[in-house]
């Protein structure tokens, strides 16, 4: 049993082998060459090229680095807050954009924005340009916590007087209940 | 200067459809009347006699439509006959017919140009003259008078001084870089634009003077308040601070105005001289606090705050003393305005999603809804008190409409074209 047993497992062991050279031999014996010449001295370097006297080298004063604020798929090109009814506070859902725009603005102290908030048109048009103020303020709050600096955000409120969506119902009111960041 | 023609109009539910004749109506006037059967007095007014050539106004008409926008009084079909003011009225014969007054008057055009007016009020009860008058008017000042006519007999009937001399302020959006302040008489006609801008125009405030207005105007990109006098068209930034200036208005006496301005944070309470001068904060809850509004005894100020969460109306001291909440109805509850005798507060108050004008017996705690539109703003009294002008919107436009403070009468006012809005009612021309 024992014996069968080790000879079965040296064929086994035996086929594997050969299986597993069968499979890799035809590349293996076509690197040979290239794996020897390893050994063998390089070849000569091609001559620097004469110098050029036409050459033209382009010097672009602005950085190199792409501005992620101009990427259209980026976080950064998403600018608007959207809030309920007599509410400021940022929902969870736009907290990462505004977190987005408060680490940009962190990074970048040469960049300014305008926040603009915006209400539906129901209710107080005076109320309106304070919630609309409010709104602006909290997302303000939020930039500054994220490291922009208050000389960075300008807020202003234009109530419900500049409506994005001019129909009378939610579909419309939930797009001007707004804080746009709007950056100069 | 453009010119919009308003009509006020609606839905006639009695059968007083005043307006009798006349190819020269200025003003298609139909009034919804609800409360049948209201204490109305019933009143003939007939055609006035016309002498000398056509006169520019519908006189009797405007008479008409003015009363009847009251609220208060009834018109008894008159025919088609002009009665002259120098007739003999048969007082007997108009009460058989169901009139407790009676009015009759003559127009007659003078040489030079202007108009001889006459009327004659007689009470056919008391079977008496109670009035005549005769003005000596322009072509210009025909509506004018008219209007003070209609005042007379408003007067002389209720006790009460009427308002349809009186004139109205409001804010006409055209198109979206297109807003006008206009001003016209109270029943929408005659409007004149005093200012046109391609930016948003809101909040005016009639001086008592009735000559000058404050308001908010968003023409350098940010709101700034503005006092205007009409006459002139001169103009002076009387609040651009840093931030928001907004929510102007009058202390009964003119000699102050209070703002809401967020140059030193949150949007809070200021008064100033209307001149500009001795700013003084008067809030400071760190909420918003907004649209003050005067008492006419100028002990009080009213005004908007949601420092208790959600926006309600509190009154303070004009130092900004003694705040005490007024209204405790429903979670939305802006825009207060006191009546002329100070005893009802009206606001816009958010019921079941609807955005309604509420009256506030502060007396009794009596709240009573006045109109039956669901996106009210920016009511404001008549000077009498008696009458309540807002703005709404009908048909996704936005519409002025009154309401009797009784809330039986309802009328609207729209214009040929835009959105009407920001109504505030001028004060009594002495």
């Amino acid at each position: 049993m024992t014996h069968r047993t080790q000879l079965q497992r040296l064929f086994i062991a035996a086929a594997a082998i050969a299986i597993l050279a069968g499979c890799a031999s035809t590349p293996l014996e076509e690197n040979k060459a290239p794996v020897a010449d390893k050994s063998a001295p390089p070849p000569a370097p091609t001559p620097p090229p004469a110098p050029d006297t036409r050459a033209v080298q382009r010097v672009d004063t602005a950085p190199t680095q792409i501005d992620p604020l101009t990427d259209p798929n980026g976080t950064l090109a998403k600018r608007s807050v959207f809030f309920d009814f007599d509410r400021f506070d940022v929902k969870a859902e736009f907290q990462p954009l505004v977190e987005a725009h408060g680490r940009y603005l962190s990074s970048m102290k040469q960049r300014h924005v305008v926040i603009e908030g915006n209400a539906d048109e129901r209710g107080s048009r005076e109320y309106n340009l304070a919630l609309g103020q409010k709104r602006a303020d909290a997302v303000k709050s939020r930039l500054t916590l994220l490291g922009a600096t208050d000389s960075q955000i300008e807020t202003i409120s234009y109530g419900e007087e500049r409506p994005r969506a001019t129909g009378h119902d939610e579909s419309s009111w939930a797009q001007n209940r707004r804080a746009d960041i709007v950056y100069k | 200067m453009l010119r919009t023609d308003f009509r006020w109009w609606g839905t006639c539910a009695l059968a007083l459809c005043l307006i009798t004749s006349s190819a020269q109506t200025h003003a298609q006037l139909r009034v919804e009347v609800t409360g049948v059967g209201s204490n109305q007095t019933p009143i003939a007014i007939a055609q006035f006699q016309v002498d000398g050539g056509p006169a520019p106004q519908d006189i009797d008409d405007i008479i008409r439509a003015d009363l009847t926008r009251s609220g208060v009084f009834r018109m008894i079909d008159t025919g088609n006959t002009p009665i002259p003011e120098s007739a003999r009225v048969d007082l007997g014969d108009w009460k058989s017919k169901g009139a407790d007054a009676v009015v009759v008057g003559s127009v007659a055009k003078l040489a030079d140009g202007r108009f001889d007016v006459r009327f004659r009020l007689y009470d056919a009860v008391k079977q008496q003259q109670i009035d005549g008058l005769s003005y000596l008017s322009s072509a210009a000042e025909l509506r004018l008078n008219s209007h003070r006519i209609a005042d007379r007999i408003y007067e002389k009937l209720t006790g009460v001084r009427g308002v349809f001399a009186t004139r109205i302020a409001y804010v006409v959006q055209l198109s979206k870089t297109s807003f006008e302040l206009q001003i016209s008489d109270a029943d929408g006609a005659n409007a004149q634009t005093a200012l046109r801008s391609r930016e948003p125009i809101m909040s005016p405030s009639w001086a008592p003077d009735g000559i000058r207005l404050a308001y908010v105007s968003f023409e350098t990109a940010k709101p700034v308040v503005y006092i205007h006098t009409l006459t002139t068209g001169e103009r002076k930034a009387i609040a651009n601070f840093r931030g928001s200036n907004s929510a102007p208005a009058w202390s009964p006496d003119g000699k102050m105005l209070a703002v809401a301005l967020t140059r030193d944070g949150p949007t809070s309470i200021y008064t100033m001289n209307s001149d500009g001068s001795a700013l003084k904060r008067i809030t400071n809850s760190g909420a918003i606090d907004t649209e003050p509004f005067f008492s006419a005894d100028g002990k009080s100020i009213y005004f908007t705050s949601d420092r208790g969460g959600g926006p309600q109306i509190y009154r303070m001291d004009p130092g900004g003393g003694n705040v005490q909440r007024v209204t405790f109805t429903g979670d939305y509850n802006v825009s207060p305005r006191l009546s002329p005798d100070g005893h009802t507060l009206v606001y816009v108050s958010r019921r079941n999603n609807k955005f309604q004008v509420q009256a506030l017996d502060l007396a009794s705690g009596q709240e009573v809804g006045l109109t039956d539109t669901v996106l009210d703003e920016s009511p404001s009294f008549a000077p009498n008190g008696r009458l309540l002008l807002y703005a709404t919107e009908v048909n996704g436009r936005g519409v002025l409409a009154s309401a009797s403070t009784d809330a039986r009468v309802h009328t609207r006012l729209t214009g040929p074209n835009g959105d009407v809005r920001e109504p505030t009612w001028g004060p009594f021309i002495k």
